[in-house]
């Protein structure tokens, strides 16, 4: 049995008169990938904001592992264009972080080129990636990513996935993510959570991505989608175009397998 | 060299030194109008100071802190933005300021000093609070530095590694709050923020890290300090204005330099 790092329990949180999580149940351990999963405004930020202690819950129990070092990738950076800031001086603002240990972490997520580059001028995958080396030199026991994939193409998408796990393998830390193609985090993550203000369902993301409440949410679209890479049993007619089987379906050029 | 000169030079030149690193904090953060808002709060301060009958430097320090902290209530409270906030809170805390010295008629003060400085008036007596003053800010910015700058650069992520946020900006106004203090009697409450924002954005093209803005911010400030002097005993003008009228200068000079790449 692994180490739980975070327990939420009966997470309840207002703003306002408005409740963004109810009843929200949530656990990481050490050494797995959890992908948090849900539509826009479901509260999935919030649920990491109370993890990483940003925000307090309403009610319900937070428990963290005492001592517990996060790593924070945040999901986006908005350096103002008058600090000049290099990458090298950006990553030393963490306490201890020397030239080595910088290099190092900037060397395991891909991005060591960028060293003395500012970070005002760099891409937004290049950035990802600095800001995961970030992450890392606090040696962090929990990864907590808020869209890590944000901004990026998808090819970039899947190989910034693959990062994400060979850094699990690395340094043995459990990983929350936040993300919404389940689809492309499939092969890279051990559970699923789906959110929308609670937990839908969760578990492995073959499992998830057919389960009754995860299709409510999303449309049978995005879950066939996330079969897809299985499966390819759809038709084409003579254009080129999907043809859906079930004849009522509302939107005929866009792929389905509902038919499965 | 006379003796009032030689303490409006060393007043100059430690404000100087202390408004370039802080003032690229202002620049960095946006906090322009901020420093300007405390500024004119000042002059309320001056009043109060002599209500009370508490030395000017405190009550100003006081008196931009209890600013600082309306402020932060309001911004909390209703939902109008900081801009508008600001704006009111300058012009008003200005008027007050003004109001409430008007009805000290037994006091003569000289009012267009505290607008616009007195540079040539400093005293050994307040030179030694300026000393005193300047010294506790480079001592607390020396540090405070690193979380100071994690927090401009993204306040949740330092929050995570463990900086202590909510206490950091509360120093760093006060902070400001000392400096304006100490910047009162040079260039007067109207033309505080100048010296805080023209040097560290005339720096700010030609430094590769903030250590660079911040000591290029220090060296242009205490460069227009020696320039505005200079002009003021040669060409008799008013000392504040023609250290503000040296920096600015200095600022457009940059523009002419080739910036590095």
């Amino acid at each position: 049995m692994t180490e739980t790092l975070v327990r939420l329990h009966d997470v309840q949180m207002r703003f306002a008169q408005q409740a963004v999580l109810v009843d929200a149940q949530l656990e990481v351990h050490q050494g797995e990938i959890v992908t948090l999963i849900g539509p826009n405004g479901a509260g999935k930020t919030t649920l990491v904001r109370i993890v990483l202690g940003l925000l307090k819950a309403t009610s319900g129990q937070v428990w963290r592992k005492p001592g517990l070092r996060i790593g924070y990738m945040p999901q986006k950076l908005h350096v103002e264009a008058t600090l000049p800031l290099t990458v090298e001086r950006f990553l030393r603002l963490v306490p201890q972080a020397d030239h080595q240990t910088i290099t190092q972490a900037l060397r395991d997520t891909g991005a060591a080129h960028l060293l003395a580059s500012p970070v005002q001028k760099i891409s937004g995958g290049e950035l990802q990636r600095v800001l995961l080396a970030r992450a890392l030199l606090r040696q962090p026991q929990l990864l907590v990513l808020d869209e890590p994939v944000q901004g990026v193409d998808v090819s970039g998408q899947i190989e910034l996935y693959q990062l994400i796990t060979r850094i699990r393998n690395q340094y043995g830390c459990g990983v929350l993510m936040i993300s919404h193609d389940l689809h492309l985090v499939m092969n890279t993550t051990d559970r699923v959570v789906c959110l929308n203000h609670h937990i839908c369902c969760s578990g492995h993301p073959a499992q998830v991505s057919t389960d009754p409440a995860f299709v409510a949410l999303f449309g049978a679209e995005t879950a066939g989608l996330a079969l897809y890479r299985h499966q390819h049993d759809h038709r084409h007619d003579m254009q080129g175009h999907i043809v859906p089987s079930i004849p009522c379906c509302p939107t005929p050029h866009k792929e389905s397998n509902q038919d499965a | 060299m006379p003796e009032f000169l030689v303490n409006a030079l060393i007043a100059g030149l430690v404000l100087a030194l202390v408004a370039g690193p802080l003032g690229s904090f202002v620049v960095w953060r946006r906090m322009a109008y901020f420093g300007d808002t405390l500024s004119h709060a000042a002059l309320f301060g001056v009043a109060l100071g002599l209500l009370l009958d508490i030395s000017p430097m405190l009550a100003v320090t006081l008196g931009c802190v209890l600013l600082a902290v309306v402020l932060v209530l309001l911004q909390q409270r209703q939902p109008l933005a900081s801009d508008t906030l600001l704006g009111i809170l300058a012009h008003s805390t200005l008027s007050l300021g003004l109001v409430t010295l008007s009805f000290m008629r037994e006091i003569r003060i000289d009012l267009m000093g505290y607008l616009f400085g007195d540079l040539l008036a400093v005293t050994s007596d307040d030179l030694l609070w300026m000393l005193g003053g300047s010294l506790l800010v480079l001592v607390l910015l020396l540090y405070l530095w690193r979380p100071l700058l994690a927090i401009t650069v993204h306040e949740e992520l330092a929050r995570v590694e463990g900086v202590p946020v909510v206490a950091v900006r509360l120093a760093f106004m006060l902070l400001i709050a000392v400096v304006i203090a100490v910047a009162m009697k040079i260039v007067g409450v109207l033309l505080i923020t100048s010296l805080l924002i023209i040097p560290a954005a005339a720096a700010q093209r030609h430094a590769r890290t903030p250590e660079q803005m911040a000591l290029g911010a220090s060296l242009l400030g205490m460069l227009a300090v020696c320039v505005g002097l200079a002009l003021s005993w040669f060409a008799d003008t008013p000392a504040g204005p023609s250290i503000v009228v040296s920096a600015a200068a200095l600022f457009l000079l940059g523009f002419m330099w080739p910036k590095p790449d």
